[in-house]
């Protein structure tokens, strides 16, 4: 259960990461993140179903065209309201939301999404005694890789450091001769690539329908909102806590629903509005 | 102007008899999103969650005529001080906060009570909605089938709500709200004690919320788990926006063009009604700003 939840955890990661940065930069509360996680899943759903491909070589196309629609998006909408209030880019998202909702749900139908795994992902694994879902330890594999790789390109590269210094201060950091709008555009594609990575992998995990944007908004803005802004490490451990505690809520109080998961973020936002690991 | 669309809310009686019931949906749509007008249009506190005190009311109308007693002035005014108590004990946590902790907290309450709603159904009756809500006849006048009770109800709460929240707004006391909306730490340096006016106003407005709640229960005689929802915190945001927030016709006016939209899409799949919904959002955050009284008030202005 322990590795179920962590599992878990991995792809609530994959699905926030790119929110808590975006958030943390530009304070653009983007409630249409998981609209990018949409996309990556329907297209690797219909490569997979229509056209055939591998499961796995579906899943940079997912990141690409996740990404593509984050830099347009992005270019046409959001860059006006950066500078609007908090409620305007929260209708302004939740609209989109709602839109590609009904637009999945025209396209694609109401059903739940699947599609066919290679073999090396079914089945499990058996290590010390236990067996082990193959498919759960290749999320985790794909979380911990992408932690691994956002943390070094974060801490050791040049991009990296622009990024630090316009989520810390944007106006120094513009100061500075930092190009904070095209490192935000930047990352805004990186973080709705690996959205639509989230959206592929989360197909065989928890299932895709017309409704995820909304059903795993609030899941995603937890891990954001306790995990704080900006914080990647934040980021992590949010999402598998939140990971872990949701499988243990549901194996051991099942009647309690969500509702052990949103007690633990209104306690933990009164305790530190900023996050666990935010900064400001 | 403002006697003349008091009048035209008699109408319906007279023109269209057959869509009282809607009317009185409308009403009360629109007293829950004036509600959500007094704390977001002109204390500028955004709130994901108000649908918290539009279902504690409605649940607690619900219960007490169930359980006690089905009068319906005594059920109102009781469901509102319910749902006022709640917003108290809430605005403490909730006035302290800005931004993304803010939308989160309210969100957060607002499922919060919505899982605990969902949870206990030996009380509420969980998914299937509370049922049997007997509803005593108002001062001698039966709730009939055509809602023509219904709507007198509700529009008289409407309207004497509005007055009290016209009232509050014109008062210093509305004005120092404006000034906190503005500007969250000059307004203290002038002396207006800013946490306790916000505190102030988050009450009342979930008392408002609470007695439109009621208002729902009584006049439909049945609590569903749908008057805690999201949908209608979102509904009645969505409302504000398109009428026009920090005004007092705009929860009006949105909730009249809305509900009516919406009637006359039921034919269409659920799906794609929020389809065209969040088309409006788009257009209304980036073409009209101030909603439809704020996009009319500006073209008055233009040609002079």
């Amino acid at each position: 259960m322990l590795f179920d939840g962590f599992a878990y955890g991995m792809l609530l990661f994959l699905l926030s990461v790119g929110l808590s940065v975006t958030l943390g930069m530009m304070n653009f509360v983007n409630l249409a993140h998981c609209s990018f996680a949409m996309i990556g899943g329907y297209v690797t759903v219909s490569l997979a179903n229509r056209y055939g491909w591998p499961f796995l070589a579906t899943l940079p196309v997912a990141f690409l065209g996740a990404a593509a629609a984050a830099v347009i998006l992005e270019r046409t909408l959001y860059r006006r309201l950066y500078r609007a209030s908090d409620l305007d880019q929260c209708l302004l998202t939740i609209g989109i939301v709602f839109i590609s909702v009904a637009a999945y749900a025209w396209f694609y139908g109401t059903v739940v999404q699947s599609t066919p795994m290679p073999s090396y992902l079914r089945g499990s694994v058996p290590f010390l005694g236990m067996s082990f879902a193959a498919y759960r330890l290749f999320l985790i594999a794909m979380g911990l890789a992408v932690a691994t790789l956002l943390i070094l390109m974060l801490e050791t590269t040049r991009f990296g450091a622009r990024v630090r210094a316009a989520v810390d201060n944007q106006k120094m950091a513009r100061g500075l001769g930092i190009d904070v709008d095209r490192a935000f555009m930047i990352t805004f594609a990186l973080g709705g690539g690996l959205a639509g990575l989230g959206g592929a992998l989360a197909i065989e995990m928890v299932g895709l329908d017309h409704a995820f944007a909304l059903n795993y908004l609030v899941y995603v803005l937890i891990v954001v909102a306790v995990g704080g802004l900006g914080s990647i490490g934040g980021s992590f451990a949010a999402a598998v806590v939140l990971g872990v505690s949701d499988m243990a809520g549901k194996y051991y109080f099942p009647w309690l629903g969500a509702f052990l998961i949103y007690l633990v973020m209104v306690a933990l936002l009164m305790w530190r509005p900023v996050g666990l690991f935010g900064k400001r | 102007m403002e006697i003349a669309f008091w009048l035209a809310t008699l109408a319906p009686f007279v023109v269209t008899p057959s869509y009282l019931s809607l009317a009185s949906q409308i009403a009360i749509t629109a007293l829950f999103a004036l509600s959500l007008d007094l704390i977001l249009g002109y204390a500028g506190i955004v709130s994901l969650g108000h649908a918290a005190y539009f279902g504690f009311g409605a649940y607690t109308a619900g219960l007490l005529s169930k359980h006690y007693f089905g009068e319906p002035l005594t059920g109102l005014v009781l469901g509102a001080a319910a749902a006022g108590l709640l917003g108290y004990l809430t605005s403490h946590v909730i006035v302290r906060f800005r931004h993304l902790a803010l939308i989160m907290l309210t969100l957060g309450l607002g499922l919060l009570l919505a899982e605990a709603a969902n949870s206990a159904s030996w009380l509420t009756g969980g998914a299937d909605g509370l049922q049997g809500v007997k509803m005593a006849p108002l001062l001698g006048f039966k709730f009939d089938l055509y809602g023509r009770t219904a709507y007198a109800y509700s529009l008289a709460v409407l309207f004497l709500l509005f007055l009290v929240a016209r009232r509050i707004i014109h008062s210093p006391f509305g004005l120092a709200l404006r000034g906190i909306r503005e500007n969250a730490t000059r307004m203290p340096a002038i002396g207006a004690p800013s946490l306790a006016h916000l505190r102030k106003v988050y009450t009342i407005a979930a008392v408002i919320a609470g007695a439109a709640g009621a208002l729902l229960t009584q006049t439909t005689s049945t609590v569903s788990l749908e008057v805690l929802s999201f949908g209608r915190s979102a509904d009645a945001l969505v409302i504000l926006i398109l009428g026009g927030a920090g005004r007092l016709y705009g929860g009006i006016i949105g909730a009249v063009v809305y509900m009516v939209a919406r009637d006359q899409f039921s034919g269409l799949n659920p799906q794609y009604w929020y389809f065209w919904i969040g088309v409006l959002l788009v257009a209304v955050v980036m073409f009209l700003p101030n909603g439809i009284l704020g996009g009319l008030s500006a073209l008055r202005k233009k040609p002079q």
